[in-house]
């Protein structure tokens, strides 16, 4: 025993001590991260941010210097009262502030930085860099944020705002206090804008001062500055339908067909971009995120999935056609509607009858459409082969699916196939008459207005597109391929002729007669949407929704055209007026048509918005009367709108 | 020469090589936590690598003239070295430098000389020579009084020169004395102090007393024999709860304020936060470093010479006392393991060695060895990773300082020379 005292003691402590380590060096220690190393200051260098600018060269997204005072817990030394009070006021926030911010970045991370008073104005930065060293463990970290040149394209352009934990632990390039795209192009071109951030490694001594570059600075690197972009958008485009957008909802997008550029996607109700940018950015933010009526943050140009209306119509005589189902020649009669046995399955309105194809355009005889829908779905003994064939004639459009594009939202829309009914009805138990809603673009279809903006210029192509895009060039860089590799429809470029005659037709002596633009050669085909809303957990039917779909001219087109307009009723009454004019301009370059813009911009459907909400009861359509709005007030909105 | 080396053979290679791998790997650890930006010169002196350097040179010179002195030699002139010692101790109060509080210095030139570092050795010699006398008999108490008193003479010189760390080593003779026959009741009161005086002041004497009376209850209905009173039981219960109080007046009134917070951190006894974040400015400032040094070394330490908490020199008194801070960051894991693991291998070679001596003077001075050796490594490394409240000694072979070094080397090599000549002793 005596002898094996002092023996055992060494051991038992020898393992205490590995254990000891083991807890302190492998247990209680993650994985050696050069970052998370309080005796090594990383100093970041943030590189200039891309500029933004339109088709025309016109720069639209610049950069403004900002200090964001920063705190690493860890390394403050308390101050004392006089000191904080100081502090406190070159801040300019109450000692409450302080301690509930100093407690906020302790619980983030004791040892990494985190942003305590982010975006100094200019003058509390200058007379606080002079006092900075007085305050161990803060310091002011130079940063660049927007400064937006236009009011306009809010949706468009996106904005840039902190980074939160989420997106840390999902990137570690990016630290508390960064800045990030978080919607537009700023969300989906983020690192091409971004560059990369210099950083510097020093060595640092137990009195946080600087000792030299951590090993002879072999890991520092130098800030990569971001890259100019300039987007397909046109920017005075953009403002007129902005414009012609006040005081309704809905969306506009714009198209070159030739290319896929998205000339001009406008939402409305919008709001100035230079709200979310600076000290004010997340309060402005929420509330737009809040407001669930208007919902401003949702792009309805691109987001809203809307059943198309009629000008789904055009389709189903290009899969007709395509199919060899009808002939350009074949009529079908209208007795105000399309009767099966003496069930009249869909209504249309007075015109003449019966019509053939150009006429059922022009006129958007929904009894027609239904026969020649009913034809494709039943030319084979199996409702859901055709079905399925119709299915892939529509998707070979960009529609019931997502576009895969360089935007930062977007929406599939919906074509149902066989499949889709086989689960809505089950196996083989539906036929042609179930799904009749579907020939006038009513029922289970359903599609964005950058879908049908993309539709119009694959018809105006007479058979093909280019994946609508907002990138028309990145410096240095060519623009990946997807953008201008054309992508092929399933219908033969010789069945669009006579269908787009019917469109141009439309415009001639159909149901846009009165929205011709003198000089231009419009093929158009007008479009309502039924739409309900639940007031009070009861289905309640609102306004219909206006919709256009357009391209100009109708040979070589420049310019194909999606409008849509929350409860503006018939299609030719907003939507088809804002289109004709958007045309007008973009072709032009000026409007002629005031008359018909001055109509626009006094009209107002904000009574139209509020009646729902209104607690009464309300009248829709065709008892509904305009909301006339005083025109001195539009001039005014007009100079703020357009600023140059 | 040739005599030479069949003697040299004699020497045990294996402690010989787990004291080249402590110095050198030490020397290796002094180079990084001293070094400042580029290292032109390794013999440069104005530096403490440079330094170090010649010391561990000067050690191999030390090595040489212990072994080759007749092993004989040192049982016969124990006394007089440890009277050197004792003078040279004493000399301190006329002669002594002062260094950071502590007079424990001389000073030859530029060079200073710490005799507290040779005297362990020297009492080390003293102490075996008494036990070894063949009139000593440690089972009776006028010769442990005797034992005691020669190591308390140089313990109470070195305690009044405020180098309180270097005194608490000399504790570690009890080792010694318990192997050479002190009694199996000293081991139990050995033990039964550090308890009553760590429960005393973690949880209050209230407490304390009511475990005791717990304890000391159930042995009296669990006695075997009823030759013990209950007032003898009565007695010992008073005397613990009385030593017990006796510490915590102690702890509260007898110590210097940064002792008492040294132990407030290690038992966690302090509660207010204010008070708390002061000490670890103060007190705790160095463990913390060292503690998050060791730390960020993680499983397999960060390099030789890369450290970053080393090269910025968080951890002070780096190379000195907190040198195994840079063995944990720079190592990690396994470096520092390593290091405890030579360690604990020479320790129990040296035991293995010492239990194997024919001579009771050899035996003894070898256990001596091993128990300086052991409480050294034990109070250092706990201290450094937080173990134990914080006690200034070094650690054997690794800690900057010629005196450190030579002073452990002459311990060492003493007890391989008496090995050696074990064969003599036939
Ligand atoms: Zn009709």
């Amino acid at each position: 025993m005596r002898k094996l005292l002092l023996l055992m003691t060494v051991v038992l402590v020898g393992i205490i001590f590995i254990a000891r380590l083991f807890y302190l060096q492998v247990y209680n220690t993650s994985a050696y991260n050069l970052y998370e190393d309080s005796a090594i200051k990383k100093e970041f260098n943030y590189p200039k941010r891309g500029y933004v600018y339109d088709r025309n060269g016109k720069l639209l997204v610049a950069n403004q210097p900002s200090y964001d005072v920063m705190v690493i817990p860890r390394e403050v030394v308390p101050l004392d009262s006089a000191n904080l009070n100081e502090f406190c006021n070159l801040l300019k926030i109450t000692k409450e502030d302080y301690n509930r911010k100093m407690d906020r970045a302790t619980n983030y991370s004791p040892r990494l930085p985190s942003p305590f008073v982010p975006q100094l104005s200019k003058s509390d930065y200058a007379v606080l860099q002079e006092k900075m060293r007085k305050y161990e463990g803060f310091y002011i970290q130079k940063r660049s944020l927007r400064s937006y040149q236009t009011t306009i394209g809010a949706n468009v352009l996106g904005d840039i705002g902190e980074v939160n934990r989420s997106i840390i632990s999902k990137q570690p390039y990016y630290k508390m206090g960064d800045l990030i795209g978080k919607q537009g192009i700023e969300l989906s071109y983020e690192t091409t804008l971004r560059g990369t951030k210099g950083i510097k490694f020093i060595q640092k001594d137990r009195f946080n001062k600087n000792i030299g570059p951590y090993k002879d600075g072999i890991y520092d690197t130098l800030p990569k500055p971001g890259k100019d972009i300039t987007i397909t958008i046109d920017s005075e485009l953009q403002a007129y339908g902005e414009l012609l957008m006040k005081h309704k909802r809905g969306g506009i997008v714009a198209l070159d067909p030739s290319s896929g550029e998205i000339l001009a996607m406008v939402t409305g109700p919008s709001y100035d971009p230079n709200l979310l940018v600076g000290r004010d950015r997340s309060k402005n933010f929420s509330k737009l995120y809040r407001d669930s009526i208007a919902n401003p943050t949702f792009d309805r140009g691109l987001q809203a999935q809307y059943p198309p209306g009629s000008p789904f119509k055009v389709i189903n005589a290009l899969i007709a056609l395509q199919e060899d189902v009808v002939d350009t020649n074949d009529r079908f009669t209208c007795r105000m509607g399309y009767y099966y046995g003496s069930r009249r399955l869909t209504g249309c309105h007075h015109h003449k009858s019966p019509v053939d194809m150009n006429s059922g355009i022009a006129q958007s005889c929904n009894a027609y459409f239904v026969n020649v829908y009913r034809r494709i779905v039943d030319k084979y003994d199996d409702a859901g082969k055709g079905m399925n064939t119709w299915a892939k004639h529509a998707r070979s459009f960009g529609l019931g699916n997502f576009l895969n594009n360089d935007l930062s939202v977007g929406q599939p829309g919906r074509i149902p196939d066989g499949d889709y009914y086989d689960r809505a009805y089950g196996d083989n138990r539906w036929g042609s008459t179930y799904i009749v809603s579907n020939a006038i673009g009513q029922g289970e279809v359903e599609a964005t207005p950058i879908q049908l903006a993309n539709m119009a210029a694959a018809i105006g192509n007479r058979g093909y597109y280019f994946t609508p895009h907002i990138i028309k060039s990145i410096e240095g860089e060519t623009i990946p391929s997807q953008y201008t590799t054309p992508k092929y429809t399933t219908i033969d470029k010789e069945h669009f002729e006579p269908v787009i005659q019917g469109m141009f037709d439309v415009y001639n002596k159909g149901t846009a007669a009165t929205l011709k633009v003198p000089g231009i050669d419009i093929c158009g085909k007008t479009g309502t949407a039924e739409n309900f809303v639940k007031i009070d957990s009861v289905k309640t039917q609102l306004t219909d929704h206006s919709i256009f779909v357009a391209f100009a001219p109708k040979d070589n087109p420049k310019i194909a055209i999606a409008v849509f307009v929350e409860n503006g009723y018939w299609g030719s009454r907003f939507a088809g007026r804002m289109a004709s004019l958007m045309i007008e301009k973009y072709i032009k370059g000026e409007v002629t048509l005031k008359h018909m813009e001055n109509w626009i911009l006094t009209h107002s459907l904000e009574n139209e918005y509020a009646k729902p909400y209104s607690g009464e009861p309300f009248k829709i359509n065709g008892e509904t009367t305009l909301q006339v709005i005083d025109n001195y007030a539009i001039e005014n909105q007009n100079q703020s709108t357009v600023k140059q | 020469m040739l005599r030479e080396n069949q003697r040299r053979l004699k020497f045990d290679w294996l402690t010989i090589i787990l004291f080249l791998l402590l110095v050198a790997f030490g020397y290796l650890n002094i180079l990084s936590a001293s070094h400042t930006g580029e290292i032109t010169n390794y013999f440069d002196t104005s530096e403490l690598y440079g330094k170090q350097l010649v010391f561990v040179g000067l050690t191999f010179v030390l090595i040489i003239l212990i072994l080759s002195v007749e092993a004989k030699f040192y049982e016969r002139f124990a006394s007089v070295i440890y009277l050197i010692a004792l003078l040279a101790l004493v000399g301190l109060f006329l002669f002594g430098k002062e260094i950071n509080g502590a007079r424990s210095w001389y000073a030859i030139g530029s060079m200073t000389l710490q005799p507290s570092e040779f005297a362990k050795f020297a009492t080390a010699l003293a102490v075996s020579k008494y036990i070894s006398d063949l009139q000593t008999n440690m089972q009776t108490i006028k010769d442990q009084l005797r034992a005691v008193a020669i190591i308390m003479i140089p313990a109470i010189l070195i305690l009044l020169q405020n180098d309180a760390g270097s005194t608490i080593v000399y504790a570690s003779f009890f080792f010694v004395f318990y192997r050479e026959g002190l009694q199996q009741v000293y081991l139990a009161i050995a033990i039964i102090t550090i308890l009553l005086a760590v429960l005393g002041l973690k949880f209050g004497v209230l407490i304390t007393a009511v475990i005791t009376a717990i304890v000391i209850t159930s042995s009296y209905f669990l006695r075997k024999t009823k030759r013990t009173s209950i007032f003898q039981y009565l007695l010992v219960f008073i005397v613990c709860v009385g030593f017990s109080y006796g510490v915590k007046l102690f702890y509260e009134h007898g110590l210097k304020e940064h002792q008492q917070n040294r132990i407030s951190l290690w038992l966690r006894l302090e509660k207010d936060p204010a008070k708390l974040e002061r000490m670890k400015k103060a007190e705790a400032y160095n463990l913390i470093q060292s503690e998050q040094a060791i730390s960020s070394g993680g499983f397999s330490g960060k390099g030789f010479l890369e450290g970053t908490r080393t090269t910025g020199k968080f951890v002070p008194e780096q190379e000195t006392d907190y040198i195994f801070s840079t063995v944990g960051e720079e190592w990690g894991f396994l470096g520092s393991s390593f290091v405890i693991i030579v360690f604990v291998l020479l320790i129990i070679r040296v035991l293995f060695l010492a239990e194997s001596q024919k001579s009771q003077f050899s035996r003894v001075y070898g256990y001596g060895v091993a128990s300086i050796l052991f409480v050294h490594f034990t109070i250092n490394i706990g201290m450094v990773m937080g173990l134990i409240p914080t006690v200034g000694i070094p650690l054997p072979f690794f800690s900057y300082g010629g005196s450190g070094l030579w002073g452990f080397t002459i311990l060492l090599f003493i007890f391989i020379k008496l090995d050696s000549n074990k064969i003599n002793e036939w």
